[in-house]
């Protein structure tokens, strides 16, 4: 079975512990932290197994790209740690499986990976997507969501059936090599959760943010500049593949939307709650979700963006009622290519 | 059949649109969409005011025909069968609303003034108000769920059974004559049942046995501007009489339901207590839901259940009322048959009842939803044990109606009450009853209903 590829050593001689000392959630001196830290790497139960919210940033923290998170998730599952009610988590199990009813279909290329989110392919429309083909639905989905659930399992177990579901089924028939991950979920698993567990991915993960930049390069002249000002909620599995991030900026650049400075952003961002409610952390999800508008809105933004359609459908309404426009990053290029 | 002169006569009555024995339309009139065996009407009418139904009555008494009362037909039991024949009283035509009393707070309507109807004058005229909305089609009407002791949104917090939120009635007596009960009967406003001698009871519950409704004044209750629904899981079927008591005693939930079903499999094994929850404001709202959760603490702590994070298009079903999702389950095996023995009972009897429905389906063979509507602040639940049907595949049809009156005789075992029960629960209920309690039923429509035209067949020792 896929082990995850973690140097101990690597932790043993950090100075700075940044995946604790940066967590936005658990507070911590750096010597109970490093005592907390070796605990983790021993197999021993931490105040950081139950604590942990699971919003993945120490992933990006870690300047070793030691995988701290992915230790957290392991940890959690040996011990029996269940971040989320466990009845959720089995039902959860259940609903998001590979349901074995994918069919043969053959594709051209650009092919988008809609992820479990068959529901939002009413994005990918326009000259943006002109000729785009999508896929999604249980047999291709990442699975990556389990790691809120403390199930590395979960993922080992069915990343190899949908990646071969996904060759199988849509690339090798068509001939297409590329797969553009709509969620940074999918992204995520397949250039830092599956390289992690030494699983190799047969095709080449192309993140949507990377695609619609260089459409829109192309498409420099059809681009009305939006003037207007937007911030952006950066998802969680975005820490996996934090070099994707500056896509949001220059995309911004392009369609003429400024992006004032904020607290909350970059790698300072802020979960946008729904993994907390799942969590039962309720008070979290107050606070964390206030910060997080009030923070949006004394930008002076009119468009909060998103990529995630989890943290759409989580912050849509705060968002909304808060005077901005709840908005995808993909409808947002749309309108500037003013369609 | 009925001889052509009688026919005449209610042509007379009617005119001749609102009078049919035409073989296509006593056929529709002879089944529901429930199991029971179907009964040709000989007559079927569709009066259009009080006065043309008392002309019917006078008529039907004198020529000894049995009278069904019918509102929307959707009783699912057999209810407006007409187990012996005669005149079918389609009420549909009477849909009038005739007052909305914005500080008494209630409603007077014709009996067949339709759930929907209601719902949509009191949005559209009076947007602070709502009724308690049955999760019935919207041609539900009024005064059948009153009758047979409905429930919907709101019988958690405020009045319990539809029948319950009555504030008075109007009767065509099975001799023809018309009275009023509650305050329209002594002055002209209908706001309430006391301080009367209360008759009211006599309509409710019988079947359509002891006179025609033709009007019905209900309560009516605050709309408020926010809804929200928050949904508790466990798979722990024996921890549901608690975590609802709970829930009720936080004195803050509008609505609870209580379910569990086999499909979708992610949902199997699983049980969802969905409470609704109402506000003026966002801050009430906050506090509501947190007075919830603290209710519920040191379940969702242990991890063994917890609140189940709602996507905005579930939340939207869950917040539906009536719910569409039972549309769609009761057509889940295709063929658009649907029945369920509701049986009315104690709270603390949920997990036994749900244990029972799934070894009666299991059994039979057939699938199943089960699940509970709290009623009136905990007194009780209506526990539905819900069974759909290929209406085609006969085997499956009689599989169903094994299955019904095996869960009728579980419900009384169980010390439930079938609720709207067909005729042979009817006569299950009335083998347990106390006898005493019969003899009194049975005086009471031998007065009210010397002639025996009034549903025959229904609340009958057999």
């Amino acid at each position: 079975m896929h082990e995850l590829i973690f140097n101990p050593k690597l932790c043993e001689s950090c100075k700075t512990l940044d995946c604790i000392m940066k967590c936005q959630y658990i507070e911590m001196e750096l010597d109970e932290a490093r005592r907390e830290q070796a605990k983790i790497r021993r197999g021993e139960e931490s105040r950081i197994l139950k604590d942990c919210v699971t919003c993945y940033a120490c992933e990006e923290y870690c300047p070793s790209r030691n995988h701290p998170f992915y230790l957290i998730v392991e940890r959690q599952e040996q011990l029996g740690i269940h971040p989320v009610p466990k009845p959720i988590e089995k039902s959860q199990v259940i609903m998001m499986g590979p349901r074995g009813k994918i069919k043969q279909k053959e594709l051209k290329a650009p092919v988008i990976d809609m992820c479990f989110f068959d529901i939002m392919k009413g994005g990918i429309r326009g000259n943006l997507f002109e000729g785009a083909t999508t896929i999604g639905g249980s047999d291709i989905f990442c699975n990556l969501m389990f790691l809120h659930f403390a199930r590395n399992s979960t993922i080992r177990e069915r990343l190899p059936l949908i990646m071969n579901n996904i060759m199988k089924y849509f690339l090798e028939p068509s001939g297409v090599k590329e797969l553009i991950c709509y969620h940074d979920e999918c992204y995520g698993t397949y250039t830092s959760w599956a390289p992690a567990f030494g699983i190799d991915v047969p095709f080449r993960p192309i993140h949507l943010f990377d695609y619609i930049y260089h459409k829109l390069i192309d498409m420099k002249p059809d681009i009305k500049s939006l003037n207007v000002k937007a911030a952006y909620q950066r998802p969680c599995s975005n820490r996996l593949c934090p070099e994707t991030d500056h896509f949001v900026d220059d995309i911004f650049k392009l369609i003429g939307v400024k992006r004032p400075k904020r607290t909350y952003e970059y790698q300072n961002a802020l979960c946008c709650g729904g993994v907390f409610e799942a969590a039962q952390r309720f008070d979290l999800v107050e606070e964390i979700q206030r910060k997080n508008v009030e923070d949006m809105k004394s930008t002076g933004a009119q468009y909060g963006v998103f990529n995630c359609p989890f943290c759409f459908w989580t912050l849509a309404e705060p968002v909304a009622k808060a005077g901005m426009i709840p908005v995808m990053m993909s409808d947002l290029c749309i309108m500037a290519l003013g369609q | 059949m009925l001889d052509q002169e009688i026919i005449g006569n209610l042509k007379t009555i009617l005119g001749s649109d609102y009078v049919s024995d035409a073989a296509e339309e006593l056929f529709i009139y002879s089944r529901d969409q429930g199991v029971q065996d179907p009964h040709m009407p000989d007559c079927v009418v569709m009066p259009g005011s009080t006065l043309e139904v008392q002309e019917i009555i006078r008529l039907a008494v004198q020529k000894k025909i049995p009278v069904v009362p019918m509102g929307g037909g959707l009783v699912l039991s057999g209810l407006t069968v007409p187990l012996k024949g005669g005149i079918v009283l389609d009420m549909k035509r009477m849909n009038r609303i005739i007052e909305i009393s914005e500080k008494s707070h209630y409603a007077v309507v014709e009996a067949g003034t339709s759930q929907g109807m209601l719902d949509a004058y009191l949005r559209k005229h009076h947007p602070g108000l709502k009724h308690s909305l049955p999760d019935a089609p919207p041609s539900a009407t009024i005064a059948g769920n009153i009758a047979i002791h409905g429930s919907g949104h709101l019988s958690q917090s405020e009045g319990g059974f539809h029948s319950e939120m009555v504030t008075g009635l109007e009767v065509v007596l099975p001799t023809g004559e018309l009275a009023r009960f509650g305050s329209c009967s002594t002055v002209s406003s209908w706001f309430s049942r006391a301080p009367l001698p209360d008759l009211v009871g006599l309509f409710l519950g019988w079947n359509g046995t002891t006179g025609v409704i033709t009007k019905v004044g209900i309560k009516l209750y605050p709309r408020p501007k926010i809804h929200d629904v928050i949904v508790f899981m466990t798979e722990d079927i024996d921890l549901a009489p608690e975590i609802i008591t709970r829930v009720i005693n936080t004195e803050v939930a509008e609505d609870i339901n209580y379910a569990l079903a086999p499909k979708p499999d992610y949902l199997n094994g699983f049980q969802m207590t969905v409470i609704n929850v109402t506000a003026n404001s966002e801050a009430e709202m906050k506090m509501k839901k947190q007075i919830i959760r603290d209710a519920l603490h040191d379940f969702y702590e242990t991890k063994e259940a917890g609140f189940m994070p709602v996507p905005p298009n579930m939340k939207a079903g869950f917040l539906e009322a009536p719910q569409k999702a039972l549309s769609k389950f009761a057509d889940v095996r295709k063929g658009g048959g649907f029945e369920y023995v509701g049986a009315i009972m104690p709270i603390e009897k949920i997990p036994e009842a749900c244990r029972a429905g799934m070894e009666i389906t299991a059994r039979n063979r057939i699938t199943y939803s089960l699940g509970a509507r709290i009623i009136g602040r905990g007194h009780c639940a209506m526990f539905f044990f819900a069974y759909p049907f290929n209406r085609a595949d006969r085997e499956e049809v009689e599989r169903v109606k094994n299955a019904l009156e095996d869960t009728n005789e579980t419900a009384l075992k169980l010390g439930g009450i079938p609720w709207k029960t067909e005729v042979q629960g009817q006569q299950l209920i009335l083998k347990q009853m106390e006898p005493e309690t019969y003899k009194v039923m049975k005086k009471i429509r031998d007065v009210l209903d010397p002639a025996g035209i009034m549903n025959p067949g229904n609340w009958e020792v057999g």
